[in-house]
């Protein structure tokens, strides 16, 4: 299972943070502010893995992957396999660029429900449910359009059409 | 009228989501003011009508909370409220502050099970997933228990969008509900036949964590398992099926076998590194046995470890280290890659390399090991450094001290771990320091020799880390003093003025040790007086006793000594130091007059030969090492209640409880063990073994020189006091220069000396059910329920399959019967599948052959009996 996904900045704000099993919002801080500790004490070129048992309870390991001013990180526990988390960390970064077109930090911050979408998409409820890139965007998209339709109705919203009704 | 236009007007001038972020990035105000301000608004407008007000007020709370840690549970109903909204933009907003921030005790969780449900029926796709989702995240009993039927609609879905999504929200609904498993389970193994790879990989995911959680339950199920195995080359899928196998295998042995040649198969086929890994992995964990595929898997080992990449070196290393327990042949064949990775960059790679290094240590190569070590934690940074310390200490301490054969050696490297200057162990090195002395009692003479080169070190009293040790050098310099070359110089050491540095607490544990000094030498300075008194014949006989050379001048210099030293103590604030030094001054007072009048001490009736008698007999008690279980053992008397009014013992006092208790263990837990006096010393012992003594002594010679004013003038010259260094020594230097020392390989354990006895508890030493096992067990228990289920859950289905073979296929053979019933899931297509199995046993003959045989054979071990019925 998986138990977290997140992306932080080098300096350690957050731009995305999933909990997947229930936390308090203090706890949550806490955790990324922890992780961001151990990576950003952590030299290039070294292994991605790290058994973050401290932080997260027994048999936890995390993965990070660090592009340009952004580090993917996910947390997971013993039933996945250290390196396919990699491989996962790599197919969301390949979503992400398609779905922005060369993804940068900024298109993190200012799309955070984009940005779920996808992740939703890939790991579902802790779960791997989806690797190709491919069909997330197909689902993003659809996701996307919804919304855009919904939307438009909302040109003319209820509260307006009952206030004119009075 | 008020509220709806104060809505229109909230819904004009809102802030968006994106408008916040972008404010974020401009704020001046300082974030904190900015995301109150922000929060503030979003109080406003949370509470308007309008639902895309309330929306976006929802979703720009769900942001912060996610990102900037603020609390949301109050918005729980307005979420609640926003799911309900027909638009999918409002939906999906509601759903995801719902996941966010609901938990078991979220008291609307009630409300939202209708929502949930219609929802779960929607047509639109993505409406279901978002519901999907949203149960497999925060999902209840109650959730669980009431939407189960619109899970298994869902799971016969024809859209593998949502299909896969429902067989992924199947784990959450068993988990909680475990009913559910009667209802969902047989479509769920279905799947497992699926040819649709999203389909195959989330049912192969769901029962990886239903056989991690109870490997038994599914065990009936490998032989689907077992055909994903073979077919399948989606590696997702294979690394699942390898992880429940993995699980499987280490339950029943026997499938071990079989699933070995598939999994060597994929080794030698695949380059996706990711599945070798896990093939790695799975025979090393749990196909130790096979020798072929633990060659082959240690091979590919190799291949990780010689790589470039710092991932696949770390992970080799990992796999190594699960190896090892079985297979030591495949660490020390890549030994030199190990020894090299302890000085790699990476933290990850040097700290999985000392574990294997310790794997590797054996009574033979401790002190090489032990050598390589020191020498690493010399140059490290603190972190790896105390790794190490803690490596090396626990590895030679294991089952009680099994590897250790050279005790003087063991004893001395402990000495040189605290002159590292980063060594922060200094709890486990007092640990074991005094248990060497409780239990080994050749090592004695060695533990008091270090333990005065420690005490006379001037630099260890001003680290904290490594006061422990001090105490315990302290307490064996005391206790076992019979085997100090110069007690004279063991209490100057023990009352050096810089003990002022040292805690309450360990002060008073060296005043003790002086007190036991004194009342040693006192002791032996009586029974000399005897001897030469009562029979001059036998003195040239009792030589060992002479060599201490307690004239009735030292005697009393020392005496002058220990009550100078403690004078000023007796008025000290701690109560604890006070006490002890008062011990001693009150014994002074007992007996100083008499020696200092030069009574005629012949007689032993003198009231302070009685005295000396009387604690030495106090002191006389050996102290034993103490069985873990010793409390245990102890029997509860009647009409005690324990385990009552006791619970807020811990919450009143507990600050006071934990240091007693460690001490207790240490010292005053006495265990009648054997009351012989050790009075005699043994000379020889004490000769042989050679240079420590110089180096302490020379160090002794730099304390002295340097606080010169509290020295009384010593009773033999020092010998080496010319010849040392005359600059005062940093811990560095000390610990560089020493360290070699010991690792000479002069020193390395002589293979001809026997080791001596080490006192061992028949019990207490054995590893007991750790906590962490309890709880373990208590989860199972947990656990236990479902697999029932899903146990039940298999019986009915292969009940169920029974009867349709016996209708569709009453002919066949009977071990054909049998692994039909095993392999095949489908009954409808059984006949087809058994042609084309029939046609793959005539390809490759033997072998299949072999196969079904063993398939058979592991079936009926397997099976629940009832399955064949």
């Amino acid at each position: 299972m998986i138990k977290a996904v997140m992306m932080l900045n080098t300096q350690g704000k957050p731009r995305l943070a999933k909990f997947y099993d229930y936390m308090p919002v203090e706890k949550q801080q806490e955790l990324i502010r922890g992780v961001f500790s151990v990576l950003c004490s952590r030299p290039e070129n070294v292994s991605n893995f790290l058994e973050i048992d401290s932080l997260f309870g027994p048999d936890s390991r995390l993965v990070y992957k660090h592009y340009a001013t952004l580090y993917f990180v996910l947390v997971f526990d013993g039933s996945e396999n250290e390196l396919a988390m990699l491989d996962l960390i790599q197919v969301l970064v390949e979503t992400l660029d398609k779905c922005f077109s060369n993804v940068c930090e900024l298109d993190i911050v200012f799309n955070y429900s984009k940005m779920h979408a996808v992740v939703d998409e890939i790991v579902f409820g802790g779960q791997v449910l989806e690797t190709s890139s491919a069909e997330v965007i197909k689902a993003v998209e659809e996701i996307s359009k919804l919304e855009a339709a919904s939307n438009s109705i909302s040109l003319v919203p209820k509260s307006v059409s009952g206030w004119r009704g009075r | 009228m008020s509220s709806s236009s104060t809505s229109i007007m909230d819904n004009l001038f809102q802030r968006s989501l994106e408008d916040l972020i972008k404010g974020f990035r401009l704020q001046l105000l300082g974030e904190s003011n900015f995301i109150s301000r922000a929060l503030e608004e979003i109080r406003r407008e949370i509470k308007s009508t309008d639902l895309s007000t309330k929306s976006t007020a929802l979703h720009k709370l769900s942001y912060l909370a996610a990102l900037h840690g603020v609390d949301m549970s109050w918005a729980a109903f307005h979420a609640v409220e926003v799911v309900s909204s027909s638009r999918f933009q409002h939906k999906r907003i509601g759903y995801q502050a719902i996941t966010q921030s609901f938990n078991d005790q979220t008291s609307v969780m009630l409300l939202i099970t209708n929502q949930v449900r219609k929802d779960l029926n929607s047509a639109n796709e993505y409406e279901v997933s978002l519901a999907l989702e949203c149960l497999s995240r925060i999902g209840t009993h109650d959730l669980a228990r009431d939407l189960t039927p619109e899970v298994f609609t869902l799971l016969g879905s024809g859209k593998s969008f949502v299909k896969k999504k429902a067989i992924g929200v199947v784990l959450r609904v068993f988990e909680k509900y475990h009913d559910a498993v009667n209802v969902c389970f047989k479509r769920l193994v279905e799947n497992l036949e699926s040819s649709n790879p999203q389909i195959l990989s989330a049912v192969v995911g769901v029962f990886c964590e239903l056989a991690t959680k109870d490997p038994q339950s599914c065990l009936p199920l490998a032989p689907e398992f077992y055909k994903v195995l073979v077919d399948s080359r989606n590696n997702w899928v294979l690394i699942k099926v390898l992880k429940i196998f993995a699980k499987l295998a280490s339950i029943e042995p026997r499938l071990g076998k079989k699933v070995a040649e598939p999994i060597c198969e994929h080794m030698r086929r695949t380059v996706a590194k990711s599945l070798v890994f896990e093939c790695v992995r799975t025979v090393v964990s749990s196909l130790s046995d096979n020798e072929a595929a633990v060659k082959l898997a240690v091979a590919k080992i190799r291949e990780f470890l010689v790589e470039d990449d710092p991932n696949l070196k770390y992970l080799g290393l990992n796999a190594l280290s699960i190896v090892a327990p079985k297979h030591l042949w495949a660490v020390l064949e890549n030994k030199e890659v190990i020894v090299k990775a302890m000085s790699d960059e990476d933290p990850n790679v040097k700290l999985e390399a000392l574990h294997l290094l310790m794997e590797m240590v054996n009574e033979d190569n401790v002190s090489e090991i032990s050598r390589i070590l020191m020498n690493y934690a010399l140059k490290s940074d603190p972190l790896f450094c105390n790794e190490i310390i803690f490596f090396v200490l626990s590895a030679c301490s294991r089952n009680a001290y099994e590897i250790i054969v050279d005790f003087d050696w063991y004893v001395y490297l402990l000495g040189e771990m605290a002159r590292i200057p980063h060594c922060q162990r200094g709890e486990e090195i007092e640990h074991q320091l005094i248990d060497i002395g409780m239990r080994v009692r050749d090592a004695r003479p060695q533990l008091v020799r270090v333990s005065w080169a420690l005490l006379i070190d001037p630099a260890l009293l001003g680290n904290l880390f490594l006061h422990p040790i001090l105490s315990a050098a302290a307490w064996v310099s005391g206790e076992y003093v019979e085997f100090s070359k110069n007690p004279y110089e063991t209490v100057e050491a023990l009352l050096q003025p810089r003990t002022g540095l040292l805690p309450p607490s360990i002060r008073a544990v060296y005043i003790h040790s002086a007190f036991k000094v004194l009342v040693f030498c006192l002791g032996s300075y009586f029974s000399s007086q005897e001897t030469t008194s009562s029979s001059l014949a036998q003195e040239s006989s009792s030589g060992s006793s002479s060599m201490n050379a307690f004239t009735h001048g030292s005697i009393l210099n020392l005496v002058n000594v220990i009550e100078r030293d403690l004078g000023p103590l007796s008025e000290t604030h701690d109560v604890e130091v006070q006490e002890r030094a008062k011990n001693v001054l009150g014994f002074i007072g007992m007996i100083k007059q008499e020696i200092a009048e030069k009574l005629n001490l012949q007689y032993n009736e003198t009231e302070s030969s009685r005295v000396t008698a009387f604690m030495e007999d106090v002191f006389s008690e050996e102290f034993g090492p103490v069985s873990a279980t010793a409390q245990e053992k102890a029997c509860v008397p009647d009409g005690l209640e324990l385990k009552e009014n006791l619970g807020d013992l811990e919450e009143i006092c507990g600050e006071f409880l934990k240091p007693v208790e460690s001490e207790s263990v240490s010292y005053t837990d006495k265990i009648s063990f054997s009351v012989s006096k050790l009075r005699i010393r043994d000379q020889q012992e004490t000769s042989s073994s050679s240079s420590p003594p110089h180096e302490a002594s020379s160090l002794l010679a730099e304390h002295r020189k340097r606080h010169g004013m509290y020295y009384l003038t010593s009773q033999k010259e020092d010998p080496d006091s010319n010849s040392t260094h005359s600059d005062y020594p940093l811990a560095n230097e000390l610990a560089n220069e020493i360290s070699q020392d010991p690792f000479n390989p002069k020193r390395k354990p002589n293979q001809s000396k026997p080791r001596p006895v080490v006192v061992k508890l028949d019990d207490g030493d054995e590893s007991r059910i750790t906590p962490q096992a309890k709880k373990n067990i208590q989860t199972a228990k947990d656990d236990e329920s479902l697999s029932r289920a899903i146990q039940s859950a298999l019986l009915v289905k292969n009940k169920g399959k029974e009867k349709d073979r016996y209708e569709g296929n009453p002919n066949s053979g009977q071990q054909e019967k049998e692994e039909s019933s095993r392999i095949e899931n489908h009954q409808n297509s059984e006949n087809k599948k058994k042609k084309k199995k029939k046609k793959k046993n005539g390809e490759s003959s033997k072998h299949k052959s072999q196969r079904r045989n063993e398939v058979a054979s592991a079936s009926e071990q397997v099976l629940i009996p009832d399955f064949l019925l």
